[in-house]
């Protein structure tokens, strides 16, 4: 019965924290979103665990989580290294650096940058 | 919305209807006996004959947009290097364990890939590339290998008088094997190329440390 109770619990704070983090991942800071999203992808997998799809749960973190977000990171830092008008310092530290594109900002980066700004 | 979505919810029949019964009925004909594997490389086999495909047309796509950016890079750090060099062997090792426990228990081609990938990408992180030697031909056909070794798979059962991708019983556990190791090696290797995002270029020296290094 104790087990039960506890089960429960943790089942009803897993749905909740996965809709909390769902929320927050839609947040304007880039940076921000794709930790959250990583975050989320996490606690997703613990979620597919408990509903006893382990193989989905595997998926979840490696592909999800991992990978999704480290192309996510890659994309950022891209388009960070791009100089655009407007350019913010602190979102620019908290880019990881690695990227400068080979010919400068296109203005179709520069706007795409933009919408994701706002 | 969130009424309706509870009510929906709760109007959910206990038991949902499905094939996990039909899958579990037939699964000595697989070859393997973990259901998953069963249905995604076997019973569902053109599924993920078509995601190696879409994941293969990603890259196609990525490495026709230019080749590999120029990238200015912070020198990695000690402890970032050390953990590396521990964690690599071990993550091919649970790649390797992830793809043959995949017959028995939860595990497959796209869990191993990927853990392989997060492999390739730790070594991208502390500066290696594919250097020269690799990214002409070899790559080429290491990417390809997977979905060419799957469609080659099912080509040959048809010449042997069966269907596509229908296996015979007596080989299917360890075509499955074959398959899903050709599948492991080319996500791993796709996904790892999608993250350095371009067409590798060939003029850089085998395994070359980055030589700009900026201070943050």
């Amino acid at each position: 019965m104790e087990k039960m109770i506890l089960l429960w619990s943790f089942d009803a704070l897993l749905g909740i924290t996965l809709v909390w983090l769902a929320w927050l991942t839609l947040s304007r800071d880039l940076f921000k979103s794709i930790v959250l999203f990583i975050t989320f992808g996490l606690v997703l997998a613990l979620t597919w665990v408990r509903l006893e799809a382990p193989d989905v749960a595997l998926a979840e973190a490696a592909i999800g989580a991992g990978i999704t977000g480290a192309l996510l990171l890659g994309a950022l830092a891209r388009l960070e290294s791009t100089p655009a008008d407007g350019s913010d310092p602190a979102r620019e530290k908290a880019s990881l650096e690695t990227v400068v594109p080979p010919g400068g900002t296109t203005p179709r980066q520069a706007q795409r940058r933009d919408r994701n700004v706002e | 919305m969130g009424a309706g979505l509870a009510y929906a919810v709760l109007k959910l029949p206990a038991e949902a209807p499905g094939l996990s019964k039909t899958v579990a009925d037939n699964i000595d004909m697989s070859g393997v006996d973990n259901p998953v594997t069963a249905v995604v490389v076997n019973f569902r086999g053109y599924d993920t004959l078509l995601e190696m495909a879409v994941l293969l047309l990603a890259l196609l796509v990525v490495w026709s947009l230019g080749s590999e950016p120029q990238r200015r890079e912070l020198a990695p750090g000690e402890v970032l290097v050390y953990l590396t060099g521990l964690l690599v062997p071990l993550l091919i090792l649970v790649a390797g364990y992830l793809l043959w426990v995949g017959a028995v228990a939860p595990g497959g081609a796209f869990q191993a890939g990927s853990v392989l990938a997060a492999a390739g990408l730790l070594l991208v992180l502390s500066g290696w590339r594919f250097g020269a030697r690799f990214s002409g031909l070899s790559l080429r056909i290491t990417v390809v290998g997977g979905l060419a070794v799957f469609v080659l798979a099912g080509l040959a059962m048809m010449l042997h008088g069966g269907r596509f991708l229908e296996y015979p019983i007596a080989y299917a556990g360890a075509l499955i094997l074959v398959i899903e190791a050709a599948a492991t090696l080319s996500i791993g290797l796709i996904l790892v190329a999608l993250f350095l995002g371009g067409r590798p270029s060939p003029d850089q020296s085998p395994g070359s440390r980055p030589e700009s290094r900026a201070e943050k």
